[in-house]
């Protein structure tokens, strides 16, 4: 993985060594521009990259592609999500080549959460493609330069490709298996579903490293920070594929109440520690959710600053 | 088979409201079978029919009949001689039946009183389960005989996605996540490898993507074999 | 043993409650009875297995679609009752009635 694919700064970092952070933003319930600005600040020189969702829980946003394109133009490296709920394969070369057309350089390529998740469950799903074939479009738009159905493409859009992996879901002993799929498939690096269970991760990336898709894939490790024990709660009650140890709650409300996200950030911060160390991970990526405030922060405590 | 389930009697109340003459017209074929649209249960239907609009106090004549299949024209123009006699047709066909039904007489309305859901069969007495989606090109074989494009919320070639546990669908606790079942098949008998490689993508021409479907055997059209 | 029970019950015997069909109750509401019950043997003494248990799905059934119709399900009950208990048939009888006479005369004339 020498020469560049893309030429995104996330692939810089990581084909030169470095330990990448990148970090996510959740585009506005409106047309609010100037919030998404907001959010930028605390992003900028924090991390990477920045993945902007995609109508995540299946909550109708501004779209990631125009999320991404005002990150661009505010100077940000943004890395699009795109899910397989929304659009066909028609929709979505054409807006992979619209995203390349406004800067963008990474893509996060995923099946997305259910409609019924969401706030309009009444939708009709989509999935002409599942996120696999996914990742194996974007590939083949980039190294063959053509469409799905052989036509060349005329600037082929390069983009750095990029695949989810819940390790916590089940069957667990499976969970390898499709990442190797999904690295074969294409996936330049892997993102992981926020880890709580770390002795379970643990053994995943053991597998991962026996399997050696770390030399094949850069992966990096989700990490949420808690802002209290109650959200932590809510996480491992009701987000679909979370696996949450009761012990991690216990310490959350083992502070008091106005500890509790102090607590929750130092729980990150000994995580992003571990995976420093851990063989096969190449990175963190850092979901704060709707805390994108804190990442300045939080990446200053882990001493991941200055960003290459 | 075809399932389906009996719409309510609200909303049959409500399509045949203004109509003093109905007939209420089941299928012996699949919704026969599934108990929802058969000559008992046109005969419950029409009863409930007569009572509730007795009720009203705008009393109502209804007549059932049952066919032997309504997708067939064979057995639809056997409603020839009578089909003018009433000013309401209500079938509790799938909704093939009221298209054959509606293409033979022109004239009449037909009402379909059950909501067609899927194809698939009983997996124990009262509870139907769907099995296949209709794409038009089968591969069960290869996800161990289950379709995940039927049994799949989100139709994944490459599953179990991140939202699967404990064998359980993310979105109805109650509906077994059917790539775990593939998988599992797969690792019990030693099969792993077929579920690493990318397939192909799948061309939806062949489903109802492709426009309405029409299959046509020419050894018949030409006559019996 | 001469019990005496209400004259505005029409007996209608039928070899085991498990022939009662869901139309014949609804018949009966249609043609204008202001209640029907079924009778059947105890429950576990179908000499039949089962027709009791039948038959008592089959009320539910109906008293489902009378509520549908927004008509009280009370107008159709299931007793179970051996043959040896004459006096409890007369007792449900008299219930059954009461209890019709509570509702009303059926809104179904």
């Amino acid at each position: 993985m020498t020469e560049t694919k893309s030429g995104s700064n996330l692939e810089k970092v990581l084909t030169a060594g470095h330990f990448a952070f990148t970090g996510e933003c959740g585009p506005p319930k409106g047309a609010n521009a100037q919030h998404l600005k907001e959010k930028f600040k605390y992003l900028k020189g924090s991390v990477d990259c920045v993945n902007m969702t995609d109508n995540q829980t299946a909550v109708v946003r501004m779209s990631s592609l125009a999320g991404c394109a005002l990150m661009v133009a505010d100077g940000l490296e943004p890395n699009f999500q795109m899910v397989c709920r929304d659009r066909n394969r028609l929709a979505m070369m054409s807006d992979i080549l619209g995203a390349y057309a406004l800067g963008v350089r990474n893509m996060l390529c995923l099946s997305g959460d259910h409609q019924s998740f969401g706030n309009h469950p009444e939708a009709k799903n989509v999935h002409d493609i599942d996120s696999m074939q996914l990742i194996a479009l974007v590939k083949k738009m980039r190294d063959e330069g053509k469409f799905l159905n052989g036509e060349e493409i005329d600037v082929p859009p390069k983009m750095f490709i990029g695949a989810a992996c819940n390790p916590f879901a089940d069957p667990f002993e499976f969970r390898v298996h499709r990442l190797a799929t999904k690295i074969s498939a294409g996936a330049d690096f892997i993102q992981t579903q926020c880890i709580f269970n770390m002795d379970k991760f643990r053994d995943f990336m053991k597998q991962v490293v026996d399997k050696g898709l770390h030399e094949r894939c850069y992966i990096l490790a989700g990490v949420t920070p808690m802002k209290n024990a109650g959200m932590a709660n809510f996480m491992s009650k009701y987000v679909p594929g979370m696996d949450i140890p009761d012990s991690l709650i216990k310490r959350l409300k083992g502070v008091d109440k106005r500890d509790q996200a102090e607590e929750g950030i130092k729980i990150a911060l000994e995580q992003i520690q571990e995976f420093k160390e851990m063989e096969g991970v190449a990175g963190v990526h850092l979901m704060a959710i709707e805390w994108e405030h804190k990442v300045p922060e939080i990446a200053e405590r882990a001493g991941v600053l200055p960003r290459p | 088979m075809i399932v389906a389930d009996r719409k309510s009697l609200e909303e049959i109340l409500g399509m045949v409201a203004d109509r003093e003459k109905i007939l209420i017209l089941g299928c012996k074929g699949c919704v026969t079978v599934c108990n929802v649209g058969g000559l008992k249960e046109a005969e419950i239907l029409a009863s409930t029919v007569r009572i509730a609009r007795k009720k009203e106090g705008k009393p109502v004549e209804v007549a059932h009949r049952v066919l032997e299949r309504q997708c067939d024209n064979e057995y639809v123009t056997q409603l020839a001689d009578t089909v003018a006699d009433y000013d309401a047709v209500v079938s509790m066909a799938c909704g093939v039946g009221p298209q054959f039904l509606s293409e033979m007489y022109p004239d009449q309305v037909f009402f379909p009183a059950v909501n067609t859901t899927f194809f698939g069969g009983a997996v124990q007495h009262g509870v139907w389960e769907e099995r296949c989606a209709g794409c038009g090109a089968c591969g069960i074989h290869l996800f161990g005989g289950l379709c995940p494009i039927a049994r799949c919320a989100k139709s994944l070639l490459h599953g179990p996605c991140g939202g699967s546990a404990n064998g359980i669908c993310e979105v109805h606790k109650d509906t077994a996540c059917i790539w775990d079942a593939i998988v599992k098949k797969k690792m019990d008998t030693g099969h792993l490898e077929d579920l690493v490689a990318v397939k192909p993508f799948k061309d939806w021409r062949t489903a109802r993507d492709g426009g309405p479907r029409r299959s046509i055997r020419e050894e018949l059209v030409k006559g019996n074999i | 043993m001469r019990l005496s029970y209400p004259a505005n019950i029409k007996i209608i015997q039928v070899p085991c409650t498990g022939r009662v069909d869901i139309i014949h109750l609804m018949s009966a509401l249609e043609d204008g009875a202001d209640g029907v019950y079924v009778a059947g043997c105890l429950e576990g003494e179908c000499h039949y297995l089962e027709g009791n248990y039948k038959a008592k799905r089959k009320v539910a059934y109906v008293k489902n679609v009378l509520t549908e119709l927004g008509i009280e399900p009370e107008r159709v009950a299931m007793y179970n009752l051996s043959s040896a208990q004459g006096a409890r048939f007369a007792e449900i009888a008299n219930d059954m009635v009461k209890q019709i006479r509570d509702l009303g005369p059926t809104p179904v004339r």
